[in-house]
């Protein structure tokens, strides 16, 4: 370090957070740049609106692809979002924070697990069982919703949980000191306070719902179609530029790009509200 | 007619511990599934073999490799660039505008889908700088997948430590390097080692951002521009195209050891850190 | 009597807002200078401008300048690091660094260059002896820093910046934390050191500066008001906020 000197690690730091900022600006404009043409040629409405998605005949309306992540995601929050903020209710109020020392880590582990292995599962057990006792193909939008649940849980549970702990005890000591009891405490008090950050992990997990892939596409069924029911076989935004990327070619392949591009913007948007009641989170 | 508070007490609990038992019985019950059907077939002939008969039959040697080499090459590049811009942008620059938008920027680019970092790896590596499907495209386009969350834990980490510390240093004649050095960053070592930790074992389970730049070649890769297969890409391929459910089981097994295994890791790593600081 | 530091006219900005007004003073070399004030007079900013500490905030300004044995140490030419090393400082919390108590102390010397054992051992031996702490802790050099007691703490960072073998230790009201037994031994120290080292003590305990301080100077609202024999200052001060402050009539 001696020879370099101050000035020079200065250089070499500024010169690699240079280097780190470009590359990931450098996706951000590709990506933009290779969707965006596409879409001004094609026109954004029809893009968005359209039912029909037929390459061969040039036609490229993604409207059902919207409508199965649209979808598919909301059904996720329906089934992963009271499950994982009850349990980060449990986990933080009701159990030794010894107790929740070990559990928390053991359920972010559920989040290390490949969604490729939730896919399978959703397959091989899931499937089945919506075949058998509801009807309709079982590879369905309930499927998905089901999966993506579950897959979504660790995020909302860990956020949920610091959200909660983060809230002062003198807020919950307050309350008890006028005779709530603990549910009433949490229910009136703790949730009230803890809300951004709660409402924070459920955005960031709808993120990554939008985002899934490969879990979908095992069980999801990817037809094409506007879903009637929840035992329809839905195709995501996500799932179509995997299944049809690699033999996609000029336009076909520019529509794939432009699809991305939709969803870059989505996600951004998503997360961006997140950061916002997170932020608020912290400033209380 | 109301309810008593101590009823409702009791009522909740009982939901929200049935929801604890719900969301672990369904973690149990996913590794169960998969190591019961899965561990057996993963023996030491399994893990050394290599694929016969596009994996109908034989072991899942190559795509061990995959799975060790792309998360490695993607690390690798990843962590070093991550953690000094992180270094960078926390100790040597002010607080500024620009600034901000750098940590919204990086913020943003760790929340997006894989599917798109696999779509720019495609156009960019594979097919504009004609690696073709490569151990260097897929560990490029890893390394690039992970560079925002590197960058956003190791800045949480340097944050975390104490503006005292600094201070002290900076009063007995510090530099700012010598200052980040000694203080900063081993104090900032456990966040910066759990983000690392976390991205690996999201490479590893990594399948459609390296589908399309890696590729899916089942031979041992001689050369960095070789195609490769890893052991995620593998069981999607077995599994899908119904080809074997015996080795689909097994590489599951092995994947789900390994990406368990390397959080465990994590965690140990990071409880030993703490513990020495004192 | 010379001077160890001169300022002239310094006046100190935060957001546009001064903080310290046009101060003229002479810090005589090897006494006690204490300087007392209400809350928000200026005087941590004083100190914190000796040895440009002040560096690191946002939105500041400065005009007038401080000499330090005749030189101008916010001329842009002047080495901010050797200005540390020579002039020390002393937190109002006790900061351990989370390392034992032998790595705090030698911090500031290794990165000096002095890598000799031997060296560093003598330093350290030296440094806590001045400090009242290396009776305490001499057996138990490899204990974390953070175990050590408040007061115990406090005479560490004495120690440490002692290691660096300043000329000037600045201390920002070192003993607000701490019981009056820890107190003393500090205070005894400082009374020991002020014999090779020119020392500046804010404290917002006039009864401290009254024991411990040759001379004082007393700040309010960002200035100077009088400065002067501790004595004089105590028994008959020149100036009626003074009085009033030293009676305790506010502040």
């Amino acid at each position: 370090m001696k020879l370099i000197g101050e000035k020079g690690v200065h250089r070499i730091l500024m010169g690699i957070a240079f280097s780190a900022i470009s590359a990931l600006l450098l996706i951000t404009l590709f990506i933009i740049s290779e969707g965006l043409p596409f879409i001004f040629e094609y026109g954004l409405t029809d893009f968005l609106f359209s039912s029909e998605w037929i390459p061969a005949e040039k036609k490229f309306g993604i409207f059902p692809m919207i409508a199965a992540s649209l979808w598919v995601t909301f059904g996720a929050m329906i089934l992963g979002a009271p499950l994982g903020v009850a349990v980060a209710l449990f986990l933080s109020e009701y159990v030794p924070r010894s107790v929740m020392r070990i559990i928390k880590p053991t359920i972010e582990l559920l989040a290390a697990i490949p969604s490729v292995v939730y896919g399978f599962i959703g397959v091989m057990v899931l499937a089945p069982i919506i075949r058998n006792y509801l009807g309709g193909p079982g590879l369905s939008l309930l499927a998905g919703s089901v999966i993506l649940g579950i897959m979504i849980l660790p995020t909302v549970i860990s956020i949920s949980i610091d959200s909660i702990l983060a809230v002062p005890q003198s807020f919950r000591e307050g309350s008890l000191a006028l005779g709530a009891t603990t549910w009433q405490t949490i229910h009136m008090v703790t949730i009230k306070a803890a809300k951004s950050g709660i409402i924070a992990s459920i955005i960031l997990g709808l993120g990554r719902a939008i985002g899934e892939t490969m879990a979908v596409i095992m069980v999801a069924g990817n037809s094409v179609n506007i879903p009637g029911s929840a035992l329809d076989s839905v195709r995501t935004l996500t799932a179509n530029i995997a299944l049809e990327m690699s033999y996609a070619t000029g336009l076909h392949r520019q529509a794939l790009f432009a699809t991305g591009v939709i969803l870059f913007i989505g996600i951004i948007i998503l997360n961006s509200i997140a950061s916002v009641a997170l932020r608020k989170r912290a400033v209380r | 007619m109301r309810i008593h508070p101590r009823l409702f007490q009791r009522g909740a609990v009982a939901l929200l511990s049935g929801a604890t038992l719900i969301t672990l019985v369904i973690l149990i019950f996913i590794i169960v599934f998969i190591l019961r059907k899965g561990l057996p077939v993963v023996t030491l002939d399994f893990l050394t073999r290599d694929p016969e008969s596009m994996g109908r039959e034989g072991g899942i040697f190559p795509t061990l490799i995959g799975t060790i080499i792309l998360p490695l090459l993607a690390l690798i590049i990843a962590t070093p660039l991550g953690v000094f811009t992180s270094v960078y942008l926390s100790e040597y620059t002010r607080e500024t505008k620009f600034t901000r938008i750098i940590r919204f920027g990086t913020d943003c680019l760790a929340g997006i889908p894989s599917i798109i970092f696999g779509l720019f790896g495609y156009i960019f590596f594979v097919l504009t700088l004609e690696m073709g499907w490569s151990i260097m495209s897929g560990g490029l386009t890893l390394a690039v997948m992970v560079l925002p969350t590197i960058i956003r834990t190791s800045e949480e980490a340097i944050r975390a430590v104490p503006k005292t510390y600094r201070e002290v240093s900076f009063s007995l004649g510090a530099s700012s390097w010598q200052t980040v050095k000694n203080v900063i960053l081993p104090n900032a070592l456990p966040g910066i080692v759990t983000g690392v930790m976390l991205s690996i074992g999201r490479c590893i389970g990594e399948t459609a951002a390296v589908i399309f730049t890696a590729g899916s070649s089942l031979r041992l890769p001689a050369t960095a521009f070789d195609s490769v297969r890893t052991m995620a890409v593998h069981f999607y391929i077995l599994a899908r195209e119904g080809i074997s459910q015996e080795n689909a089981y097994g590489t599951a097994a092995a994947l789900i050891i390994a990406v368990l295994a390397i959080n465990l890791i994590a965690y140990w790593l990071m409880n030993r850190i703490i513990a020495r600081r004192g | 009597m010379s001077y160890k530091f001169t300022t002239n006219n310094f006046s100190f900005y935060f957001n546009n807002t001064a903080v310290l007004k046009q101060i003229n003073i002479n810090v005589p070399e090897k006494e006690i200078l204490g300087i007392i004030g209400p809350a928000g007079s200026g005087k941590t900013t004083f100190l914190r401008s000796l040895n440009r500490m002040n560096d690191f905030e946002y939105n500041y300004n400065l005009s007038g300048s401080i000499l330090l044995d005749g030189k101008d140490i916010y001329d842009p030419k002047f080495n901010v690091i050797e200005l540390r090393k020579k002039v020390g400082m002393v937190f109002a919390m006790p900061v351990p660094l989370p390392m034992s108590i032998y790595e705090n102390v030698v911090y500031g010397p290794r990165l000096s260059g002095i890598g000799d054992k031997k060296r560093l051992d003598e330093l350290v031996e030296k440094s806590l002896t001045a400090a009242f702490l290396w009776e305490e802790v001499k057996d138990r050099l490899k204990l974390s820093g953070l175990r050590l007691s408040g007061g115990q703490q406090q005479r560490l960072c004495l120690g440490r910046v002692l290691a660096m073998e300043p000329e000037v230790i600045l201390l920002d009201e070192p003993c607000s934390g701490l019981d009056p037994i820890s107190t003393a031994k500090i205070e005894d120290a400082l009374t020991r050191l002020k014999k090779d080292y020119t020392i500046i003590l804010v404290t917002n305990n006039t009864k401290q500066a009254a024991r411990v301080a040759d001379k004082t100077a007393f700040f309010l609202m960002g200035e100077l008001v009088e400065m002067n024999e501790t004595s004089q200052i105590f028994t008959t001060p020149a100036v009626k906020e003074t009085q009033d402050y030293i009676t305790g009539r506010f502040g």
